[in-house]
């Protein structure tokens, strides 16, 4: 043992200025409460929270209206317009300006363009919400499975991702639609999932792999609950996060590329009023009346810019990161 | 026992010394907070993280700001060096530097005070050094910024001769090598070697050693020591552990809830607190209390009447003569290999994690498994857990090999084990709320019908004292220590005789771990329970264990009762790991209270 | 370092295959005689129509074809499409234009994405952070053929700053005005990566040890913010590379720009099967090839995967 420095009593010297023993007095507040469980105001579960974090934000309420309207033109447009987009034209009002009843003025066939844009929400909507829905079953699966049962499961399953995920979205989407004879909005919606599902599986897979090795998930395990059910119990309701927010963004993004595969004329049919086919028809007379472009344009951007704030707003709420615990 | 103190020339009269001594006349304050304020911006309003603090260090004397999680110690200490995180400002008080205020600073002259004049050496080794760039650089990047004068040459020489300093060894070659390629003692070896490149006056030591192994952590701390004692810097320390700070610094700063709650001389702490809340951390601080039981052996008293009054008659001691019980758990020669994937192809090597480990847990006994990481220790307790299969070797619960059972055998031997793990944040599901956590293990096991179990569920949450209320809750509402009371709430849920805790205590704050123990201790009682209690940190064996099995790279080294290994360790290992707690050179008197 | 990299090309090889015998059978195997719908309504002659099947092997079984058709891939011999040219001339003339194009416009990205989301990272919550966030929304949400026809028409017809069109012989100044557009919806996901990529790393631990060591301001920025963030963007911007060379069809329609992805689009319309199947193989290649390169990057840049 070393000499003894640690006498009872301080030896020789008393402490410098600045360092005498020192107590404060008891604080008010006491020592008890350290532990107290929080026992007023409602429990608050993540989405609870992360709600309560959302509403805070004037970006989410922007963005929510604006999906709420997007949504309600897209289910009843009749609501908004009495003018049928397709039979109410007159060639003899031919890229007329605006006049009473009808504030955008006529597109090139005389039809009028406020209907036409009022009637484009759906197909850009239902395209949208159809590949989205598809995209999330796919890849969700694809990734869940990968990352969860990994060993061989895992390399197939990532291989065949590579494989799609090789292949630009558009340029497939192209590729197919160009022999697709029977064009609706499910076909299109089908095709851009079909290619559109490998992000999505690599988010899921990466997720998974985290939220698999958490002690939760051993826990379950020495409880002795089987691992497809851990998955679905467990791993799967703690991975949904960033699913969630890719889903959002995605909506947008397939919304653009059904915009632009309508647009190269590949897309919806004619028969169907399209944004991206309205911004196909207004470009070929740009040049005489470029403010035509402008109404479909915009409700095209306005649906995506929806969809895209509202990703970026989930994101911020459900992030672990931005959580203090 | 080699272990070091700090001499410091406050013991000794004015002029005579080594390299700590001041002059006399220059007896001037290196360092004076005065009533210092900081506050950070939340989206709930403002938070006050430091409500007037008041700390003095003179130069070359080691002080030490001891505190639990959120007491506003590190707040303070950044708050030195200008770098408050985020929204963090000071809104109060002054700073003085050798007599220079330095709040409100403009920002080139507090960045040239910076490694010139106040060093820092961060927390967690793991995540301070930037993983992009070369040791070397990030040191040569201090002595470049710090006005180091000398060509290209020099300054490699400079970098290798820090580095050698630091303890170090081979450092011209380790210099050139990257964060990742180094163990966690070395990277925090390179980041004393920045803290100290340019020699400060000051070097803020922010729990320099919490994130490594207990023995890796004595080194280093002993290293950092004698540096420091020969450059003659003086050194702010950062630390949760009053052992640590008591054997470390002179002066002593406690704070809580971001006040001082005491200060004053490390030895009239111990000895005399006068703050309730000190006397409550003296009195649970896990490295304290075993040195108080070990000093009673020393002085032939029973253990059991020593505790802090708190934990006294509650937490069963090793020396409680206890009825011969029969043997529960049995692991005979136990083995684990694991394959490790190489980089390249048929580069793969056998790890042998667990090797021949053979060990006995009584019924209603307390079986501690210690080791430092990479011991294997949690993979020991994974296979007694029957969740990983064992590569040889068998473990016999109540007789029976748990790699015969059946799957239906296999399901119910579930109920009669159960974990609880070390992360009170990862180890409940943050998506189910209190009550579906607790209950999810009856449903499985269809104990009972809805009512039953949301009584028991009732039952169970009183047993861990939490109010019922607690069962509508999330676990993110919930604090550290309350989770943990809801992890072992549910490992409780299926009446099981075995309960594994894995590091179960190891995240918690002081005062929290020594509620925890205390729980355990009362459950051990009234339940009979066996604990198979897996953790790196001996002090809290000794609070615990009835005996001991301590590990090292796989293997048993030692296994002997409790009382036997920290009396009388008969390996250099164990020797080593009960040297390395905190405080466990601390005369006698000092702490007996 | 040379394991990782010889690991990284046996990956590519299941991925190579999988997607060209993907993209082969998406375009053969399609309902229908692929050679009776050619040379317009009145049909081509059956000794016409005899002699393309023979020399594109469609009287082989599928596999066969495929596996000729690889072949002529590895010999850089594609045969002649259905005019009679050679498709790796026709290839040969389109590929360095999108390639010109694609280049350019990840400059574009690269610089003003990732110098513009270092400033708003920097002062997240700023003002300047404010306004470029609401822009890169707008550029996301609007879709590029919109953005193209907008540039062009301001830009070109109105202001007469730029050519409307490039045409036949592209250079730098006429490929400008479509690499701007091209690079839009790209150059907001990098503003917006970098922007985060900053602001995290900003509060990362080594951070605030580079500070305490005494670094300046600017020192800490470049050396270990920036430096840091650059990872997961130079990753972006390599993937991307395949994304601009496939994605111009959209472009280079817009602005009559005569490369793959123009010839992509003449080749799916008039049904040129053999012509479409080499141009998206030759795409594929790229992608791979680009995101190849991005993992080298990536271990140049991170010394934490070189010894993976």
């Amino acid at each position: 043992m070393p000499e003894n420095r640690y006498e009872t009593v301080p030896g020789g010297r008393r402490p410098r200025p600045g360092q005498e023993h020192f107590a404060a007095e008891v604080d008010e507040g006491g020592l008890g409460a350290v532990d107290a469980v929080k026992s007023d105001a409602a429990p608050t579960s993540l989405w609870r929270d992360a709600w309560l974090q959302m509403r805070r934000r004037p970006m989410f309420w922007v963005a929510a209206t604006i999906i709420l309207l997007v949504i309600t033109v897209a289910a009843f447009p009749s609501w908004f317009t009495s003018v049928h987009p397709r039979f109410d034209c007159e060639l003899a009002k031919s890229l007329a300006g605006p006049e009473p009843g009808h504030p955008f003025g006529f597109d090139k066939q005389g039809c009028d363009i406020y209907a036409r844009t009022i009637y484009g929400a759906r197909a850009s909507v239902l395209v949208g919400v159809m590949s989205t829905a598809m995209v999330v079953i796919i890849g969700t699966i694809m990734g869940a499975v990968a990352g969860y049962y990994s060993g061989w499961f895992d390399v197939v399953l990532s291989r065949i991702t590579d494989i799609f995920f090789a292949i630009p979205l558009v340029l497939a989407a192209i590729v197919i639609m160009s022999i697709t004879t029977n064009r609706t909005s499910f076909t299109v919606a089908l095709v851009l999932a079909s290619f559109g599902w490998t992000s999505i599986a690599r988010i899921t897979r990466g997720t998974v792999l985290s939220v698999k090795n958490n002690e939760f998930v051993t826990a379950a395990r020495s409880l002795g609950m089987g691992r497809g059910r851990i998955l679905v119990r467990h791993v799967m309701p703690n991975s949904s996060a960033p699913i969630i927010v890719y889903a959002t963004v995605a909506l947008g993004t397939f919304i653009v590329a059904e915009a632009t595969l309508s647009f190269l004329g590949i897309g919806l049919p004619p028969s169907t009023v399209s944004w991206g086919g309205d911004i196909a028809q207004a470009q070929r007379a740009i040049r005489q009346a470029p403010e035509i472009l402008f109404y479909p344009a915009a409700g095209l951007a306005l649906t995506v810019l929806g969809f895209i704030m509202m990703g970026d707003v989930v994101r911020d709420a459900l992030d672990p990161k931005a959580r203090t615990r | 026992m080699t272990t070091q103190f700090p001499v410091t020339n406050g013991d000794l009269p004015v002029g005579e010394g080594d390299g700590r001594s001041y002059e006399a006349g220059t007896d001037k304050p290196l360092l004076e907070i005065s009533d210092l304020q900081v506050s950070f911006t939340t989206s709930e309003g403002v938070v006050h993280a430091v409500r007037g603090a008041d700390i003095t260090v003179y130069p070359g004397q080691s002080v030490a700001i001891v505190g639990e999680s959120g007491s506003g110690k590190s707040t303070t200490a950044h708050a030195v060096i200008d770098l408050l995180p985020g929204t963090g400002k000071v809104t109060g008080g002054s700073i003085k530097f050798d007599g220079r205020e330095i709040v409100g600073l403009p920002r080139a002259e507090i960045e040239a005070m910076r490694g010139r004049d106040i060093g820092l050496v961060p927390q967690d080794p793991m995540s301070n050094l930037n993983p992009v760039w070369r040791i070397g650089t990030q040191i040569e990047e201090a002595l470049k910024a710090n006005g180091f004068d000398g060509g290209k040459r020099e300054r490699k020489e400079r970098v290798a001769s820090l580095l050698a300093e630091a303890g170090l060894p081979d450092a011209e070659r380790r210099a050139r090598q990257y964060p990742h390629e180094f163990s966690g003692g070395m990277r925090q070896r390179s980041l004393i070697a920045i803290g100290l490149a340019s020699r400060p006056k000051l070097l803020i030591a922010d729990e320099p050693t919490s994130a490594l192994d207990v023995t890796v952590q004595r080194q280093i701390l002993d290293h950092l020591e004698v540096l420091t004692q020969e450059l003659g810097t003086a050194v702010l320390f950062i630390t949760h552990d009053l052992g640590l700070a008591a054997e470390r610094a002179e002066h002593l700063v406690v704070m809580f809830k971001g006040r001082v709650v005491e200060s004053g001389p490390a030895r009239q702490i111990l000895a005399n607190p006068q703050h309730p809340y000190t006397r409550r951390l003296v009195a649970s601080a896990p490295s304290l209390a075993s040195r108080r039981i070990q000093v009673a052996h020393e002085q032939g008293q029973e253990s059991d009447e020593l505790l802090a009054p708190d934990l006294d008659a509650t937490v069963p001691r090793a020396g409680v003569a206890k009825a011969a019980q029969a043997d529960i758990v049995v692991a005979k020669n136990l083995t684990k290999v694991f394959n490790i994937r190489g980089g390249r192809p048929g580069a793969s090597t056998d790890f042998k994690a667990v090797d021949d480990v053979s060990f006995t847990l009584k019924r209603g006994h307390t079986l501690a498994l210690v080791g430092e990481s990479g011991s294997g220790k949690s993979t020991a307790a994974n296979m007694v857990l029957g969740l990983l299969d064992a590569t040889s070797g068998v473990v016999e619960f109540d007789g029976t090999d748990i790699a015969s059972l059946s799957a239906k055998e296999a399901f119910a031997f579930r109920r009669r084990i159960q974990p609880v793990f070390q992360n009170p944040y990862g180890s409940l599901d943050p998506t189910f709320s209190i009550f579906r956590s607790i209950e999810e293990p009856l449903a499985l096991h269809k104990v009972g019908g809805k009512k039953e179990r949301e009584k028991r569920v009732r039952e169970l949450l009183d047993m861990v004292a939490l109010p019922q209320s607690a069962m509508r809750r999330f676990p993110n509402e919930l604090s550290g220590g309350q989770r943990q009371r809801i992890a072992i709430a549910r490992a409780l849920a299926l009446q099981p005789e075995v309960i594994v805790l894995d590091e179960a205590v190891s995240a918690l704050d002081v005062l929290v771990q020594a509620q925890i123990l205390e729980l355990l201790g009362n459950l051990q009682d009234e339940l009979g329970l066996s604990y198979l209690f897996i953790t790196h940190d001996l002090a809290v064996v000794r609070q615990i264990a009835d005996s001991v099995v301590v590990m090292q790279t796989g293997k048993v080294v030692e296994q002997a009762t409790t009382d036997e290994v920290f009396d009388n360790p008969r390996q250099q290992y164990t020797r080593d790991l009960l040297a390395a707690i905190p405080g466990a050179g601390l005369e006698g008197a000092a702490i007996a209270g | 370092m040379l394991w990782y990299l010889g690991r990284r090309l046996l990956q590519v090889i299941p991925v190579f295959l999988g997607a060209t015998l993907l993209l082969y059978a998406l375009v053969f195997l399609r309902p229908g005689d692929p050679v009776a719908g050619l040379g317009g309504e009145r049909g081509l002659p059956e000794a016409v129509q005899a002699q393309i099947r023979e020399q594109y092997n469609l009287n082989e079984p599928f596999i066969v074809q495929y596996l000729l058709f690889l072949k002529g891939v590895f010999t850089l011999d594609f045969g002649i499409d259905f005019r009679g040219q050679e498709i790796i001339d026709v290839i040969g003339a389109a590929l360095p234009v999108t390639f010109q194009l694609a280049i350019m416009a990840l400059v574009i990205e690269a610089v003003f994405g990732v110098l513009f989301g270092l400033i708003a990272g920097m002062r997240k919550g700023g003002w300047f952070d404010g306004t470029v966030l609401v822009i890169s929304l707008l550029v996301i949400s609007v879709p590029t053929f919109v953005i193209g026809f907008v540039l062009q028409f301001v830009m070109g017809v109105k202001l007469g700053w730029f050519p409307v069109t490039v045409g036949r012989d592209p250079n730098f100044y006429s490929l400008l005005l479509p690499a701007i557009v091209l690079a839009a919806t790209s150059f907001a996901y990098v503003l917006r990566l970098t922007r985060t990529s900053v602001a995290e790393n900003l509060s990362a631990d080594y951070v605030r040890t580079a500070r305490a060591k005494g670094l300046r301001r600017s020192q800490v920025t470049g050396r270990h913010v920036l430096r840091n963030s650059l990872i997961p963007v130079v990753t972006f911007l390599g993937a991307d590379l395949g994304n601009l060379m496939g994605g111009a069809i959209v472009t280079e329609g817009i602005f009559n720009i005569n490369g793959v992805g123009g010839t992509l689009y003449q080749a799916i319309i008039r049904g040129e099967n053999v012509t479409v199947v080499s141009l998206t193989t030759v795409l594929v290649i790229v992608y791979i090839l680009a995101n190849l390169l991005v993992d080298l990057l990536y271990a140049a840049l991170d010394p934490r995967i070189r010894y993976a």
